[in-house]
C-alpha cells in the first residue's frame, strides 16, 4: 500500500533542491559521529595502554606469605575459657618465614595444571645500592628471566639490553632506570649492592628496566634467581613469591581461593589487586559517551530545526499532496525518509572522518620516558564502535525527524488551501 | 436518474472563534455528465461545502455519497484513496509542486494510485497534456511556467486517474479573461467529449451562466 518509490523520489527532490540546508543538517551529524569515533578510539586506546601498563606486569595470581596475626589466638584453644569473653591486648603478627614452604613442588604442581599458562618463582630481597658513600634502599628481585618474558610483557620494559644478556651473565643486573639516572650509571658499568646483613656484592649492569611507574623504577632491579639466592645466602629452594599466569583470566578469583587453602599461603588475584583500574576505565568511557551524546543531541536539534523550517516552507505542497490522495502517513514518511537519509549520509561521512582522524592521531609522535615501547598515540580500532556510531546517528535523526514529520502528518489541507 | 455525487442533510458548524452554523441542511445531487456551478457571496459556505464534498473535510453531520457509496465516517486512509482514484481537484492558486517538472506533477497522483506501470503513466500524462495543448511544457520546471499554463497543468493532474468527478474551487479566479475562457472551454470539452461530471465553485457570473446548472447559495442554504 505504501509506495516507497514515489515517497523516496519526493524526499530526494526536496533534499536536492535544499542542498544547503541538507548539507548543514548532515554536517551536524557528521561532526557528532566523527567526534564520537575519534574520541572513543583514542580513549579506548589510552585505556588499553594504561591497563596494559599495570595489568601486564601484574600476575593473574600472586602467591606469597603475608605477615599477619593469627586468626585464632592461643587462648581460644583452651577449653576452660570456652564460654567466657576473652580480651587480648597488643596482638603481634605471627612469626613466619618469608619463603614459601615447599615452593619447588608447588611450582611443579602448577606447571601441570592445564588452566595455568605458566608459573614463575621470584625472590624479593631488600638491599641497598651503594654509590660512593650514599646508600639507596631498594629491592632486588631474583627471577627466571626467560620464563618471565614468555609469560608477561616484561621484555617490553627492558631498555638498552636483552633478557638473554641477563640470563647469560651470572652476576648481571637489570637496573631500575630511575636508579641508573640517580647514580649516573650506564650499561656495562658495575654497581655495588649490600644486603641488610651488610655483605657487599658487585653486579654488572646488562640493561635497564623501565616500567613507567616512577616509584618502581626508582627502587627495583632484577637479577637471576640463583644470583639473588646466593647474595642472600639461601638455598635453591628459597622462593618468596610465585607468579601465576592463567590461560583464562576469569578463572583467577576461584583458583586463587583454592590455592590459598591448598598450600596455606596468601593468594591474591588480579581483580583484587587492580580493582581501581577497572573503575578508571569505566569512568573514562562514561565521559566519552556523555560528550558524544551531547554532540549528537546538538546535531539532532539542527535536524529538527531544518526539517521544521522545511515543513513550514512546504506547507502548500503538503496540502496538495493530501488533496490529490496522499495519506497523512505518506506525508510523514516523506519527511521521515529525509531525516533518515540525512542521518545515513551524515553518519556514514562521520564514520569516515572518525576513522581518518583516528589514523592521524595514531601516527602522531608520542614519546614519553614512562612508556619505552610507545612511539605514537595509542588508538584502538574496534568495528563495534563504528556500528554503535551509525546506530547513534540513525537514532538521533529518527527522534529529531519524528516531531516535525508527525506535525506534517496532521496538517489539515483544507486550512492551507483556503488560506484561513 | 444516475447521480455521481449526493448529499443528505449536511450540517456544519465552525466552533472558533464562536459557534457559527455555516451549512444548513444541504441536500442536493450532481448527475453523471452534469456541469454544475456553485455561486454565492463570500461567507455563504460554498467553499466549505466543496471541501466536504471533496472528502478532505470530515467534520460535519449528514451523509455524503460518491458513486452511490456512503463516504461519511470512513477512515482517513480510505478517504485518501477515494480522493486519489475518483476525485479530481483544481484550486484557485494553481498549487503545483514547484521543484518537479510539469510531467512529474501530472504523473504524481497516478504514481500514488500505483495501478499502472511507470511507462503507462507517463504515456497517459503526455496524452492529457496534449489534450490540453501544453505537451511542449512537459519537461519544464513547474515554477517556470505562466499562471494560465499552471492552471492547465493542474487540470491535467486532476484528470490523470480518470476521476468520476472534477471539482474546482474558483479555478478561474486568479486568471485573466482570456485564460479563464480557455479553462471554461476545456471543462466544456471534457463534459461533452468524455462525459465527465464537473462541480465548480465560482464568483464569475459569465462562467456560471454558461454551465448546465447554477446552484445558488446564501447564508449556508441552497436557495435555487
Amino acid at each position: 500500500m505504501i509506495n516507497w518509490s514515489v515517497i523516496l523520489n519526493i524526499a530526494k527532490t526536496h533534499l536536492v533542491t535544499k542542498m544547503k540546508s541538507t548539507a548543514t543538517a548532515a554536517l551536524g551529524v557528521t561532526f557528532g559521529i566523527g567526534a564520537y569515533i575519534t574520541m572513543i578510539s583514542f580513549m579506548t586506546g589510552l585505556n588499553d595502554m594504561l591497563d596494559g601498563l599495570v595489568l601486564n606486569q601484574t600476575p593473574h595470581i600472586h602467591l606469597y606469605n603475608e605477615i599477619e596475626p593469627s586468626e585464632t589466638q592461643p587462648i581460644s584453644l583452651y577449653d576452660e575459657f570456652e564460654n567466657s569473653m576473652n580480651v587480648v591486648h597488643s596482638i603481634r603478627p605471627r612469626q613466619i618465614q618469608k619463603k614459601i614452604h615447599n615452593a619447588l613442588p608447588i611450582l611443579n604442581y602448577l606447571k601441570q595444571d592445564k588452566d595455568v599458562k605458566g608459573a614463575t618463582p621470584q625472590l624479593q630481597a631488600q638491599i641497598f645500592y651503594l654509590s660512593g658513600s650514599i646508600e639507596l634502599s631498594g629491592a632486588l628481585i631474583g627471577i627466571n628471566v626467560m620464563e618471565e618474558t614468555r609469560l608477561s610483557s616484561m621484555g617490553d620494559y627492558i631498555v638498552n639490553g636483552t633478557p638473554e644478556a641477563l640470563k647469560n651473565t651470572d652476576n648481571g643486573i637489570l637496573l631500575g632506570s630511575g636508579l641508573a639516572e640517580k647514580m649516573s650509571l650506564s650499561v656495562g658499568d658495575r654497581v655495588q649492592i649490600s644486603t641488610v646483613g651488610g655483605a657487599i656484592f658487585p653486579l654488572k649492569i646488562v640493561g635497564f628496566y623501565q616500567s613507567g611507574v616512577a616509584t618502581v623504577d626508582n627502587s627495583q632491579s632484577f637479577a637471576n634467581l640463583k644470583t639473588v639466592q646466593r647474595i642472600m645466602g639461601e638455598a635453591q629452594n628459597y622462593i618468596t613469591d610465585i607468579n601465576i599466569r592463567l590461560n583464562d583470566i576469569s578463572l583467577a578469583p576461584t583458583l586463587a581461593k583454592r590455592l590459598q587453602k591448598q598450600f596455606m599461603v596468601k593468594a591474591t588475584d588480579i581483580n583484587e589487586a587492580n580493582a581501581q583500574f577497572e573503575t578508571g576505565s569505566n569512568i573514562r568511557n562514561l565521559i566519552t559517551y556523555a560528550v558524544s551524546i551531547t554532540l549528537l543531541i546538538v546535531a539532532g536539534f539542527g535536524i529538527y530545526n531544518i526539517l521544521n523550517m522545511l515543513i513550514y516552507e512546504k506547507m502548500k505542497d503538503i496540502a496538495i499532496l493530501k488533496a490529490i490522495g496522499f495519506s497523512g502517513l505518506d506525508v510523514q514518511l516523506i519527511f521521515m525518509s529525509q531525516a533518515m537519509i540525512i542521518g545515513l549520509v551524515g553518519g556514514g561521512l562521520g564514520l569516515i572522518i572518525g576513522y581518518v582522524l583516528s589514523r592521524v592521531i595514531d601516527n602522531l609522535a608520542f614519546e614519553t620516558s614512562a612508556l619505552p615501547t610507545i612511539t605514537t598515540y595509542p588508538v584502538s580500532y574496534n568495528l563495534g564502535y563504528y556500528v554503535v556510531g551509525l546506530v547513534f546517528a540513525l537514532l538521533s535523526t529518527f527522534v529529531a525527524g519524528w516531531l516535525p514529520s508527525a506535525k506534517a502528518r496532521r496538517i489539515d489541507p483544507v486550512i492551507i488551501i483556503r488560506g484561513t | 436518474m444516475e447521480y455521481v455525487l449526493e448529499t443528505k442533510d449536511i450540517n456544519k458548524h465552525f466552533y472558533k472563534p464562536k459557534d457559527f452554523h455555516v451549512l444548513k441542511d444541504i441536500s442536493f445531487a450532481v448527475r453523471v455528465g452534469e456541469f454544475a456551478s456553485i455561486m454565492g457571496k463570500s461567507g455563504s459556505g460554498k467553499s466549505t461545502l466543496l471541501y466536504i464534498l471533496s472528502t478532505m473535510d470530515t467534520e460535519y453531520t449528514g451523509e455524503l455519497y460518491l458513486n452511490h457509496e456512503l463516504v461519511t465516517g470512513r477512515h482517513h486512509n480510505e478517504l485518501s484513496r477515494m480522493r486519489n482514484k475518483h476525485i479530481g481537484f483544481v484550486f484557485q492558486f494553481h498549487y503545483l509542486l514547484s521543484e518537479f517538472t510539469v510531467l512529474e506533477n501530472v504523473m504524481l497522483p497516478a504514481k500514488k494510485l500505483n495501478e499502472k506501470s511507470h511507462t503507462a503513466i507517463e504515456r497517459d500524462a503526455m496524452q492529457k497534456l496534449e489534450m490540453l495543448k501544453i505537451d511542449y511544457l512537459a519537461h519544464q520546471r513547474a515554477s517556470r511556467i505562466s499562471g494560465g499554463e499552471k492552471q492547465r497543468v493542474a487540470i491535467a493532474r486532476a484528470l490523470i486517474n480518470n476521476p468520476v468527478i472534477l471539482m474546482g474551487d474558483e479555478p478561474t479566479g486568479n486568471l485573466d479573461s482570456h485564460n479563464a475562457d480557455n479553462v471554461f472551454h476545456i471543462f466544456k470539452k471534457l463534459k461533452e467529449e468524455e462525459g465527465l461530471s464537473l462541480l465548480i465553485v465560482t464568483h464569475d457570473e459569465d462562467f456560471a451562466k454558461r454551465t448546465d446548472r447554477i446552484i445558488q447559495m446564501e447564508d449556508g442554504r441552497i436557495i435555487s
